[in-house]
């Protein structure tokens, strides 16, 4: 079983973040949110391995 | 008619009249420098130290009060150590090692920075702007002892110029009345709000941020020991700003930075009982004495380009950026490094006038890595959309119990030098397996060389670093010398030499610039190579 990756594993995290945020200018609410869920859901495809999946979603649901 | 417009830390060049006044005609300068602030000052010390005559004019009499640039970085203090006046800067300033990021009512996480070893220089000191003016200050008056052509007129106001093609001409105004001189070049660094770009009509375009800083310098009171550390505070729910960074400076005094908001009223935050109240928000229960408190607002902007005809800019005058990631000050040094060889070259004749064309394009590189950089650090300290609060609220909620947030914590990113890839004085970079942080357009890192350091030893003019490898002593290609530095792996028994500069390769050798950043390597000598590449380094095509 394969767990989540909790060390820096992002390459240019700065450049990452900044697109990251450039991706939201002029949204709504709703259409912010919106593209966050594609996002996920592109990136949860992407990882595809349930047991990380599920390891993600409890981070998540933990902090803050 | 002179009215100062601040008040002086240290009163360094008093007026004095100046025999120019009394010509009757204009006198010619080969240089004229607009500005005694450290760029200005720093680029006249450059420029002296090769024998050229050079003439800063300054509308105060010394430096201003005031901490301002607190943060000096590593390559910063190089280029100082190049001038002779690096070490009593390193000698007054403080070393940090231990960064704390806190997020509304607590520490979110802890840092250290553990710095690597074998340089001679700190990642960075912290140092109150006036102590490192004066260094620069202290170090042309050696010179000037010694014969450095360099003058500093107090209160010497520029009121307009006038461009021809192969001078300028200044009018200046003094506490005795007008006079004018001539300057075959003339250089700006005369600051953020530069009235020589104003007079020439120049653009200067970017992005201006809403927001203010209000800054406190301070010194404890008792027997009070705060710790050594840099403290950036993310919404304090203490409600003394946006965010708020602590910082430590010599003369056990603190440096506080409280974000304030755009629409202030800076005359009523400027009374010393509002002051006051945010620092008692943000430290508690600790008696200490204001030093200094001032206001600012920043903007990231750039001129179109640091070159025009016989003018040249230089520091804040030519670029501005968010005092996160300390790229001002630092940046502006970086400036003086690449123009002083430059012009000097230009001005012997060794070098044709479009080298200084290089100096636009290398600088201008720079500005836009530290306006892209300052940029970023803002923008997640200040986020300018709900869905970037939001970002930035997770981020920061993550890096406490995760390690991988937390290279998304930007509260600047501290300034490091800047690599002129791709850009047009670069020669071949041969050197198989050499490593990537000296590849051709970087500035030299330092490393630890027999009983000192390998950066001693570079710069100034050009030279050959061979590493176990034979070259002659010197190359002359046109009217330009460059002469070996020769160097073995085995001068540094840590290794960090070799792993700097070899990599996976057995021998290797450099053409370093003046200003000890690579214009070429490859793993052996060859005569018809370096000859090539040093034309190109001057701009002279290969």
């Amino acid at each position: 079983m394969s767990t989540v990756t909790t060390t820096p594993n992002i390459t240019d995290p700065d450049g990452f973040y900044a697109k990251l945020i450039d991706m939201h200018d002029g949204l709504s609410d709703d259409d912010s949110a919106a593209l966050n869920a594609r996002l996920i859901l592109v990136l949860a495809n992407h990882i595809g391995d349930r047991s990380v999946l599920d390891e993600a979603m409890e981070i998540a649901q933990k902090t803050g | 008619m002179f009215e100062d417009r601040y008040s002086l830390a240290f009163k360094l060049y008093p007026y004095e009249r100046s025999v120019d006044q009394d010509a009757d005609s204009p006198v010619r300068h080969p240089v004229v420098i607009m500005g005694g602030g450290p760029i200005g000052v720093a680029t006249a010390l450059d420029l002296g130290l090769q024998g050229i005559p050079v003439v800063v004019l300054d509308d105060h009499e010394g430096i201003g009060m005031g901490s301002r640039a607190i943060c000096f970085a590593k390559r910063c203090l190089e280029v100082a150590d190049r001038y002779g006046c690096g070490e009593p800067m390193l000698d007054k300033g403080v070393v940090w090692n231990v960064g704390k990021v806190f997020h509304k009512e607590g520490q979110v996480y802890e840092f250290n920075l553990l710095p690597e070893e074998g340089h001679k220089y700190p990642a960075f000191i912290n140092l109150q702007q006036p102590y490192f003016e004066k260094f620069i200050v202290d170090r042309v008056r050696e010179a000037q002892a010694k014969g450095a052509p360099i003058e500093l007129r107090g209160k010497n106001r520029v009121d307009s110029i006038t461009e021809f093609d192969d001078y300028v001409e200044l009018e200046i105004t003094t506490p005795d009345g007008g006079y004018k001189i001539q300057a075959d070049w003339l250089i700006g660094a005369d600051g953020a709000s530069s009235p020589l770009r104003g007079m020439m009509g120049l653009d200067f375009e970017g992005r201006v941020f809403q927001d203010s800083f209000l800054i406190a310098d301070i010194k404890m009171k008792g027997e009070l020991e705060f710790p050594t550390e840099r403290w950036f505070w993310f919404e304090p729910s203490h409600g003394s700003g946006a965010s708020t960074l602590l910082h430590k400076q010599p003369d056990d005094t603190w440096r506080i930075d409280f974000q304030i908001g755009w629409d202030v009223d800076r005359k009523e935050e400027m009374k010393e009982e509002n002051i006051r109240r945010r620092l008692d928000a943000f430290l508690g229960d600790v008696e200490y004495e204001m030093v200094w408190s001032s206001i600012y607002t920043f903007q990231c902007k750039r001129m179109d380009q640091f070159r025009h005809g016989r003018v040249m800019f230089a520091g804040d005058a030519a670029h501005q950026v968010s005092p996160f990631g300390a790229r001002g000050a630092n940046s502006g040094m970086q400036d003086v490094d690449n123009l002083g060889w430059k012009l000097g070259m230009v001005i012997r004749g060794d070098a044709p006038e479009t080298l200084l064309d290089t100096y636009s394009e290398e600088r201008v590189h720079g500005a836009d890595e530290n306006i892209l950089n300052s940029t970023r650090a803002t923008d997640f300290i200040t986020p300018k959309s709900k869905a970037s609060h939001i970002f930035r609220n997770a981020v920061l909620s993550l890096a406490g119990d995760h390690e991988f947030a937390r290279p998304l914590v930007n509260s600047g990113r501290l300034s490091v030098p800047c690599t002129y890839d791709g850009l047009s004085l670069n020669g071949p970079d041969e050197l198989v397996g050499g490593p990537n942080r000296t590849r051709v357009g970087s500035s030299c890192p330092d490393a630890p060389l027999g009983d000192g350091y390998l950066l001693s030893s570079l710069g100034n003019g050009f030279q050959i670093l061979t590493i176990d490898t034979d070259a002659p002593d010197e190359v002359t290609e046109d009217r330009v010398t460059a002469k070996r530095v020769a160097v073995s792996a085995k001068d540094d028994p840590s290794g960090a030499l070799s792993e700097r500069y070899l990599g996976k390769a057995s021998s290797a050798v450099y053409l370093i610039r003046p200003d000890q950043h690579v214009a070429a390597r490859w793993d052996h000598f060859d005569e018809d190579a370096i000859r090539a590449a040093i034309r190109t380094a001057c701009g002279k095509g290969a």
